[in-house]
């Protein structure tokens, strides 16, 4: 068991599927059934047409996450996982801050907070402001610390986004998938090449 | 002329437009569909009408309860190889199909299940009998989807069929709305469904794992095959036979695999798991070699995972990908059908024979038969055991027959004792465990093997959970032949509160009705047995009745199924008693 918990980290999953009702569903009970939460999620269209992409990012063994992956691609409309750690993806989040103006225009060097948080303002207005920063969660993190002295009102993060960095893209794999009979460049290989390395005889 | 050339395309146009129940009931024949298990309601009304004017075409068996309408589904689909189709209306007729997705599911049983939903604008307003069926069905279901245009219907049936039937088999529920139901549309030719570009039925054979399972297997001293139902699923009997006899390896089955291979076959060493046969469990962790085909590693077959045949190379054999690895880490992963992959492995292996280890199975078997069998099957005093009527049983049918057991103790007895000469004959609840599974599955098992001799063998508990399918036999005809082993309790969790409890018999003390008089209200014949010298008797007068028959028989209260794997013990820990 405590060996288990050192063997955790964070994983991000990235999950290629159909755009269709109740599959956001079919995915989450796939952690919900093992009582696991989802640390982040973020679903939105990928850059083929009728295609989405989810990344979730769930902090598991190595281990319990290759059986969940296979899992999720087990699903009729799941046309590929991946997972990776956070070493092999580029990621970021996302963030939202609104302040009041008065405040933060008399009392902060809004110039110089700006740039040393990588933030900018996305909207002014005589009542509030809001600051845009885009990082990892100690980034944006770091950011509510600053403003809170100046009346931070609301604040908002989105989920986790991230680029695989070894990946060559899925439109060629897409049109491997839509070939009635598949080649053998198709997906599930791919473990089984990878899987050599790991296993020997 | 004119008005000719107007009116015949106008007229083509009009035969085409259907309605939507109307485009299920032809797609269903279409895709080979004959016999149906439904119950009727409000939501589905528009599709049992359609079926109304198809009534000659296709067998709709009403049932007594949705429960027993999937269950009857699965036990024709597990008979005859073929799709079962269920029919179900919204809400509850929805929610009594649950415990039988879930079943069909973790026994892989193809099943396309329609269930009528509320109109399509009447959808998350809590309307009368409207429950989530899609949110629901989810998790028990292979596939689900929710039809709201009739235009939908054609290939949402389709890819229905597909996905059910093929790749790992499975459940499958389609939602059709009220209005879907009832809207005319121009319907097209049925056409079947080959590919879905999300979905990889059959993951492509690798020849090189191929030939290094062949040379893990031709280097093996103490080689041991383990068969699941994945041989049954895929057709694949005649090449599994074709790799043992080649290969001359001892194999032992999990209760889903029960059958692939006649019982009696030289190879065929027995049972895996809690209440397998001995030899296969202890020596499981003890032979160099472990092949695993079609089967999933249940935790009822490997016992406790960290002492389970750690000392042999693994190769499993199966079509599911997420299989691989779940439970027991495989040194060689033979993804694919088995009916693709074991050819290719038997061309590959040699031919050889294991006599000094096929005699440690044989050895084991001994010891069993001395110290279990014998009495069980064939005791001279004493009440009668569940064994023994298996046995008799077995005599007069010469193992002809399906048999269907329910869960528990009668499950345990019928599956380690009954006598298989062909496969698709043990139709039993492998993965859930659902009690009451035997007698609607029964039902359905005679609609799809209409020429085999099917046996329904329950205990007095399950049997109460679905006794109203009796209905469902008085009024279709069905000719099932029930056997209620009773014990007066609820035998395995009496057995277990016995051995890991202490004896604190915690309601398992259940009481029966009078089984003969129920059967003689739905106007079937039966008659109860409590002394050995009518039993035998009592089965040959069950067997040669014209029509279904409902045979008691007492047996000794508080017996246990032995051997056993105690829960948490490694399956070398094996107790005979």
């Amino acid at each position: 068991m405590n060996q288990n918990h050192i063997d955790r980290q964070e994983f991000n999953i990235t999950v290629y599927t159909e755009h269709h009702v109740g599959l956001l569903n079919r995915i989450a009970t796939i952690f919900s059934r093992r009582k696991m939460n989802i640390e982040s999620l973020n679903t939105s269209p990928s850059e083929i047409e009728g295609i989405h992409r989810f990344n979730i990012v769930i902090n598991e063994t190595e281990d319990v996450i290759r059986k969940l992956t296979r899992q999720i691609e087990k699903q009729v409309e799941v046309l590929k996982v991946y997972y990776h750690t956070n070493e092999d993806v580029i990621w970021q989040e996302m963030a939202l801050y609104k302040v009041p103006t008065d405040v933060i225009a008399e009392k902060a060097l809004v110039e110089r907070l700006l740039r040393e948080n990588g933030a900018r303002a996305v909207v002014i207005r005589k009542d509030y402001t809001v600051f845009e920063t885009t990082g990892h969660r100690e980034e944006t993190d770091n950011l509510i610390k600053v403003l809170q002295p100046y009346g931070l009102i609301e604040f908002v993060r989105s989920a986790r986004i991230a680029i695989i960095k070894g990946s060559e893209g899925f439109n060629r794999k897409l049109r491997e998938f839509e070939r009635a009979e598949p080649g053998s460049e198709t997906l599930e290989n791919e473990y089984l090449n990878s899987r050599e390395k790991i296993f020997s005889m | 002329m004119l008005t000719q050339e107007k009116q015949a395309p106008e007229l083509l146009e009009e035969k085409k437009t259907i309605s939507g129940g109307e485009a299920l009931i032809r797609g269903l024949l279409k895709e080979g569909v004959d016999t149906i298990f439904g119950y009727p309601g409000g939501a589905i009304m528009p599709i049992y009408d359609s079926l109304y004017d198809y009534r000659d075409q296709v067998n709709h068996v009403l049932v007594r309860h949705e429960q027993g309408g999937i269950h009857a589904g699965q036990g024709y689909a597990r008979a005859s190889g073929k799709v079962g189709v269920v029919f179900a209306t919204s809400g509850p007729g929805a929610t009594n199909l649950i415990t039988g997705l879930a079943d069909a599911l973790i026994d892989s049983t193809p099943l396309v299940c329609i269930t009528g939903q509320v109109f399509a604008h009447l959808l998350g307003t809590d309307a009368f009998q409207e429950a989530d069926v899609i949110s629901i069905s989810a998790p028990v279901t292979k596939w689900n989807y929710q039809v709201t245009d009739a235009s939908e219907i054609p290939e949402a049936l389709a890819k229905a069929f597909y996905i059910a039937k093929s790749g790992r088999p499975g459940p499958v529920l389609l939602d059709i709305t009220k209005n879907a139901q009832l809207q005319q549309f121009t319907c097209g030719e049925h056409t079947p469904c080959y590919h879905v570009r999300s979905y990889r039925p059959k993951p492509i054979v690798r020849k090189e794992y191929i030939q290094q399972a062949a040379e893990l297997i031709n280097q093996a001293k103490k080689p041991f095959i383990l068969w699941g139902q994945g041989i049954v699923l895929g057709s694949a009997e005649q090449e599994f036979k074709a790799f043992i006899e080649k290969s001359g390896i001892p194999a032992a089955w999990t209760i889903m695999g029960a059958g692939a291979i006649p019982s009696d076959h030289p190879l065929n060493v027995g049972m895996l798991g809690m209440h397998g046969n001995y030899g296969p469990n202890v020596l499981t962790n003890e032979c160099d070699v472990l092949i695993a085909i079609g089967m999933r590693f249940d935790d009822r077959v490997t016992g406790r995972l960290d002492k389970y045949a750690k000392q042999a190379k693994v190769i499993h054999l199966d079509i599911d990908p997420s299989e691989i690895d779940k439970n027991v880490k495989a040194t060689v992963p033979v993804w694919g059908d088995c009916k693709e992959t074991l050819p290719l492995l038997t061309e590959l292996v040699e031919a050889k024979n294991h006599p000094e280890w096929l005699q440690k199975f044989n050895d084991y078997a001994a010891e069993e038969v001395a110290q279990v069998i014998q009495d069980e099957l064939h005791p001279t005093s004493g009440e009668m055991t569940m064994g023994e009527v298996m046995q008799q049983l077995n005599e007069l049918t010469n193992g002809d027959a399906i048999i269907v057991s329910d869960v528990g103790q009668n499950q345990m007895v019928a599956c380690r004792y009954a006598k298989l000469n062909h496969t698709r004959s043990n139709i039993t609840s492998g993965g859930l465990g659902t009690m009451g599974f035997a007698l609607p599955a029964a039902i359905g098992a005679k609609f799809g093997a209409p020429d085999r001799t099917v046996v329904a063998f329950a205990g007095d508990g399950g049997i109460q959970m679905t006794i109203q399918e009796l209905g469902t036999i008085m009024q279709s005809g069905v000719d099932v032949k029930i056997i209620i082993v009773n014990n007066q309790f609820l035998g395995m969790v009496r057995q277990w509160q016995q051995l890991f409890h202490e004896r604190r018999y915690s309601f398992v003390d259940i009481i029966s009705p009078d089984y003969i008089k129920v059967a003689e209200g739905y106007g079937i014949a039966g008659k109860k047995v409590s002394e050995r010298e009518n039993l035998r008797s009592a089965l040959q007068e069950m067997l040669a009745h014209k029509g279904s028959y409902l045979l008691e028989v007492m047996v000794t209260k508080e017996n246990n199924v032995f051997p056993m794997v105690p829960q948490g013990c490694s399956v070398s820990e094996i107790r005979l008693k």
